[in-house]
């Protein structure tokens, strides 16, 4: 038997030998005739949806078999990295792997690519070439970049200037340019139109590098070009702006030409709406964006690139039986974020379990907290609950909402203190990771 | 079993229980859990903050095994806007009713702490 490299003997026994058994069995029984315990789920993508979801899986039915499949051995979180490109924190402090998971919870995870899912046959292909069947299956596959959509912004692009908007390499390459920006260039950031992942993100990104510039290299510029005329915590951010670092950072608005049409990443420039030419030191692109294929690939996502689902339980409109959650879902008004990743996929287990259990869906809510770190010491949120009603997602009326504008020092320093708290908290209940290990 | 010995109201035994099975057991919830439970498909989202279980200790405080006339007063005086010097709990106490406050204290009462 061919081995797999970092899959054990008896996962490779099971992913190869059994799996045709078990799509057989699959196919020969109805579910009702299965019970809980021999139901298989397979979960793709380990980031803040499905590592989570896997793990409260076996919460809830530890005899379910439930198999991770992510690539990464170890995970670096998106939530952060604007930290690490600030200096605040190594690249490392952002990785989590999947030992609670295994050790202690008894997930299989398996360290290859989800290829292609054949819905009939209630297959999944990996990159190995081996398959999973499973009863259902849960995808949380994050977002992909719609590569050429913005003129000139394809994958050999960001090469030259990154996105930085998937954890790893590119986080990396952007801090190196970072370093190697001379004092008094200009760091642009271009901003997409919604929906895309981390509403806050692009603007904590430039209160970050805004902090490092004002650090190290005084004399340079921060222009943030958007494609939208407002943005999350806008107010508290603008604020936290002037406060912190004046006038360093210059936001262009969609309305007075902040829309950019076109990059040339070779020159390091960009063109907007109106034909304006802005030139970078440093280039950062955040494109459009959508599901990760995988989704495309399952028939889960319809023409707008996302994936709709059903509010109570986060089971696809299209393929019954694949749950989806986490940034690839239409979730509005649920923002893109690992923590709505993580509590999708807490209500989503259960609602599984239950399933599989011949029970009804519980009735869900679902909150939210985003922190943002502007300056150190400096930290703002924004808040929500989330339930259904009359069949649709809305934020429960009068609750959540943003930092009080105008707060004194210390209610900033709290939020700023409570960020990493949250940071350890979520990571304690998506991987397992426990604080300073 | 955490209920029954609930219904007997015998709380600081529920606690030794609890506390003995952490020792043995991987986690305290083992079994399939009571599908219906609301109080515990609402807490799941304290988890992102306050760890798995609300056990997780750093500045965010845990929740586990606090008293449940603590966690209760505590949820009630956030979602009233009279807890001094809260941040974010205000906004997220306000998003869930009197009745869910009351399950969620008692059910994270019934927690082992860390």
């Amino acid at each position: 038997m061919k081995a797999i490299p970092g899959i054990s003997r008896r996962e490779a026994l099971r992913l190869l030998g059994v799996v045709g058994a078990g799509s057989l069995l699959g196919a020969a029984l109805p579910l009702k005739a299965r019970s809980l315990g021999s139901a298989r789920v397979v979960v793709v993508g380990g980031g803040f949806g499905g590592a989570t979801a896997a793990k409260y899986l076996k919460r809830f039915a530890p005899s379910l078999d439930v198999t991770l499949v992510e690539p990464q051995r170890r995970f670096y979180t998106c939530p952060f990295t604007n930290l690490y490109l600030g200096g605040l924190r190594d690249f490392e402090s952002l990785g989590h792997d999947y030992r609670q998971l295994t050790d202690h919870y008894g997930v299989t995870v398996v360290h290859e690519r989800a290829e292609a899912v054949d819905t009939e046959r209630k297959e999944i292909r990996l990159s190995g070439g081996a398959a999973l069947s499973w009863d259902r299956l849960v995808l949380s596959p994050g977002i992909d970049f719609r590569w050429g959509e913005l003129e000139g912004y394809d994958e050999a692009a960001a090469v030259k200037a990154p996105h930085a908007w998937k954890a790893g390499p590119q986080t990396m390459l952007l801090r190196r340019q970072l370093e190697a920006m001379p004092d008094g260039g200009t760091f642009i950031l271009v901003a997409p139109d919604n929906p895309f992942r981390c509403p806050p993100g692009p603007y904590e990104r430039v209160s970050m590098i805004a902090h490092y510039l004002r650090t190290e290299k005084p004399r340079s510029k921060i222009l943030l070009l958007d494609a939208k005329d407002s943005f999350s915590k806008q107010g508290l951010f603008m604020e936290g702006w002037k406060e912190n670092y004046g006038d360093l950072i210059e936001w262009v608005p969609r309305s007075s030409d902040g829309r950019v049409l076109r990059v040339d990443a070779g020159r390091l420039e960009v063109e907007t709406e109106f034909g304006e030419i802005h030139r970078a030191d440093v280039l950062n692109v955040v494109p459009p964006q959508k599901a990760g294929f995988i989704a495309e690939r399952a028939g889960v996502a319809d023409e707008t690139g996302w994936v709709p689902v059903n509010p109570k339980t986060f089971e696809s409109t299209r393929v019954p039986g694949i749950y989806v959650i986490g940034d690839a879902t239409q979730a509005a008004p649920m923002p893109k974020s690992g923590f709505v990743a993580n509590t999708q996929a807490k209500i989503t287990a259960r609602a599984i379990a239950a399933d599989l259990a011949g029970k009804a869906p519980p009735d869900p809510k679902w909150a939210n907290t985003c922190y943002s770190l502007i300056a150190p010491g400096w930290g703002i949120t924004v808040a929500g609950v989330y339930d259904v009603h009359d069949g649709n997602l809305r934020e429960v009326p009068d609750s959540g909402g943003v930092s009080p504008l105008g707060a004194d020092r210390s209610f900033r320093a709290r939020e700023a203190t409570y960020a990493e708290a949250w940071y350890a908290g979520i990571a304690h209940d998506t991987w397992g990771t426990r604080p300073g290990a | 079993m955490k209920q029954i010995l609930l219904t007997a109201g015998v709380l600081a035994v529920a606690a030794l229980f609890a506390g003995v099975l952490v020792q043995s057991a991987p986690e305290p919830e083992s079994g399939e859990v009571v599908l219906a439970d609301r109080a515990a498909v609402i807490a799941q989202s304290c988890a992102a903050c306050h760890g798995t279980e609300g056990r997780l200790v750093t500045a965010i405080p845990p929740i586990a095994g606090r008293p449940e006339a603590v966690l209760h007063a505590q949820l009630v005086a956030f979602k009233k806007d009279q807890m001094p010097g809260a941040t974010v709990m205000p906004r997220l106490a306000k998003g869930f009713t009197d009745e869910e406050l009351a399950a969620l204290a008692r059910y994270f009462s019934e927690l082992p702490p860390e």
